[in-house]
């Protein structure tokens, strides 16, 4: 898949909480080009004294109908602000596609995928992309509280959504590894992206039940395209491995997290 | 079109933009982007006689117009790149330059050995101003006789071009230059990385695994500047110039300060088309200011 850099439109820019927009971008000139779900991009952030990089954020969705990107960003720091002030009609420089994204099987499988804030964003696309091979997909999303819950009339399009809140003011109270699906039905994959913590926890159980379970890493990046090698993670046989190339998705089996 | 050709000792380059060292990669990541053959040279990531792992995440921070590193000279060393990428890469219509690094004399000796064999290296570019390794690095690069020793060394295995990087973390870089011109190098590039640190204030944490990295990018421009000033005033060697440069205008600056080629780094990160924008500024500006060949330009700074 040739990588490209994009000048994309804004088409809409949207707040869906107090931190989160979903911003679609629309590309006049050609055609989106074919991703891999769990596959980012390196947005540049104009005009900003603070940030230098590009700012690795996952592709949300591609709407190949409208010819449109969206990306689901949470502002934590100064190129996510930036990036939130863009205004319709505006250019952004991006690009894409980068990273390995999700593994997907040829036989039919039941799919868990869980998603904690912001990381819910890949899982969206993800979900499209199982349903239309025929696999059948459960979304296990976590939330603070039932503010953070987000785009739920998207993920409804392509699989049954449970939702968990630290507060319990949506769906079950607790954390995602806390839910009582865990007990009930049995998956054969299980795709995680989310804070580290969560993303661990969620391997343990994975590892419990013996399913094969994959997970989104978000190591910061300076090129997002391996040749600089800043962005490495440790595996499991004391090897650096390039997250934004050999990842940002691996196997659990692959890194060394005591589980 | 003004006559981009320049010379580098021996080594001829359609023009005298190269790739900086550990920001290229191997050249294949950026062959999306730009035409590989198109380049003046393509210098690639920082090689060992030995594989490294290199120091442990985070090795990145980003600082107001810049980055810190410490990548620390990751790579599978000077075997694994002779057998699996060296044939990948070697046909690229360019001159593909290897940047090596060690920690003992005979570590960069050896590694210059099998290196001088590969016909299709056409230079070496002799990294002794690492500051991201323990152990020789950048200890080479800070004194005149480290530096002389391990490039006499290195002279001796290897026939091709030498080109020797240096560090601007010194007293006088136009000592060092000097002694590395008398120790039989072809060529000085300058400047690597400024030793720097950051500090997350909240966590009372070092941003970086080994406290302290390397500063690239447009903030250090004016020091790789004024670096490029004193070596071409002190050796007779061709330099080439490096540090922030984003675009065209910059990579003229430099060689008006000195320069006859110039590298570019941390600005294919923001633009991986960088390399390729910047050979065609340079030649819009020669045109521009009527000059027929890029050597009038070097060193035409009038002060
Ligand atoms: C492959 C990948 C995919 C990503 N996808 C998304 C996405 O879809 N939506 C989204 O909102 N974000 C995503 N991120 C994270 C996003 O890149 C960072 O939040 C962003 O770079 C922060 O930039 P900033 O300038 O706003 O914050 P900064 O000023 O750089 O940092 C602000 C705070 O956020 C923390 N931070 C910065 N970068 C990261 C990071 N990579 N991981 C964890 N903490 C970080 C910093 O430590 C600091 O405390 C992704 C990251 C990666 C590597
Ligand atoms: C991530 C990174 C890795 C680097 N690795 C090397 C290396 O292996 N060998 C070397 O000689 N210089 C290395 N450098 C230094 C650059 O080649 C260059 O000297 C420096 O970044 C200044 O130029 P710039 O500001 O244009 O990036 C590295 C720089 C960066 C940012
Ligand atoms: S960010 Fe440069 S190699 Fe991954």
């Amino acid at each position: 898949m040739k990588k490209q850099l994009k000048g994309l439109t804004v088409k809409s820019i949207e707040w869906l909480s107090e931190v989160h927009i979903l911003l679609k971008l629309h590309d006049e000139a050609n055609s989106m080009p074919e991703v891999v779900a769990g596959q980012f991009v390196e947005v540049k952030v104009e005009n900003s004294q603070k940030t230098f990089l590009r700012r690795p954020i996952s592709i949300n969705f591609v709407d190949y109908k409208e010819n449109d990107l969206w990306l689901l960003v949470a502002v934590v720091g100064d190129g996510t602000k930036h990036i939130s002030e863009l205004k319709v009609g505006e250019k952004v420089n991006v690009m894409m596609p980068l990273g390995n994204g999700f593994p997907i099987s040829n036989s039919t499988e039941e799919c868990l995928l869980v998603g904690g804030g912001v990381g819910i964003a890949p899982l969206l696309y993800l979900g499209k992309v199982l349903k239309d091979k025929g696999h059948k997909v459960t979304y296990l999303l976590g939330s603070r509280n039932a503010k953070g819950v987000m785009m739920m009339d998207e993920f409804k399009k392509y699989g049954d959504v449970l939702l968990t809140t630290e507060d319990g003011s949506l769906g079950e109270k607790g954390f995602v590894t806390n839910h009582s699906i865990w007990n009930n039905k049995k998956f054969s994959k299980i795709y995680v992206c989310g804070p580290t913590p969560m993303m661990k926890a969620v391997a343990k159980v994975a590892t419990e039940k013996n399913t094969e379970c994959y997970v989104s890493l978000e190591n910061k990046m300076a090129c997002g395209l391996g040749a600089c090698l800043c962005c490495v993670t440790e595996d499991k046989n004391g090897h650096n491995r390039c997250v934004c190339t050999e990842g940002p998705v691996f196997n659990i089996n692959e890194l060394p997290w005591q589980i | 079109m003004a006559d981009l050709r320049t010379n580098i000792g021996a080594l001829e380059l359609k023009n005298p933009v190269l790739t900086a060292s550990g920001t290229f990669g191997y050249g294949e990541e950026f062959a999306d982007f730009i035409d590989l053959n198109k380049l003046g040279g393509y210098i690639i990531k920082g090689t060992t006689l030995n594989p490294r792992e290199g120091n442990p995440y985070p090795r990145m921070a980003e600082t107001p117009s810049g980055m810190l590193n410490c990548v620390g000279l990751q790579n599978k060393g000077v075997q694994y790149l002779v057998d699996n990428i060296y044939p990948r890469i070697k046909d690229i219509d360019s001159n593909l330059i290897v940047n090596l690094s060690g920690s003992t004399v005979e570590d960069y000796a050896k590694a210059a050995e099998i290196l001088d064999s590969l016909d299709g290296v056409k230079a070496i570019e002799l990294n002794i101003s690492c500051p991201n390794v323990k152990h020789g690095g950048m200890a080479f690069g800070t004194t005149t006789e480290g530096a002389s020793q391990v490039v006499s060394a290195v002279r001796k295995a290897y026939n091709k071009t030498l080109i020797v990087k240096l560090s601007p973390n010194v007293t006088s870089i136009s000592d060092i230059a000097k002694a590395v011109e008398a120790s039989g190098a072809d060529s000085v590039s300058l400047i690597n990385t400024l030793m720097g640190m950051a500090i997350d204030a909240e966590k009372r944490k070092p941003l970086l695994s080994m406290v302290t990295g390397g500063l690239s990018g447009p903030c250090v421009k004016p020091v790789a500047l004024r670096c490029v000033w004193q070596v071409k005033k002190a050796v007779k060697i061709p330099v080439i110039g490096l540090g922030g440069i984003m675009n065209a205008t910059d990579a003229v600056e430099f060689m008006l300060a000195g320069a006859d080629a110039i590298e570019i780094g941390t600005a294919n990160f923001i633009d991986p088309s960088t390399t390729v924008k910047v050979i065609e500024g340079i030649n819009e500006y020669l045109d521009r200011h009527n000059f027929k060949s890029v050597k009038e330009i070097v060193g035409a700074l009038e002060v």
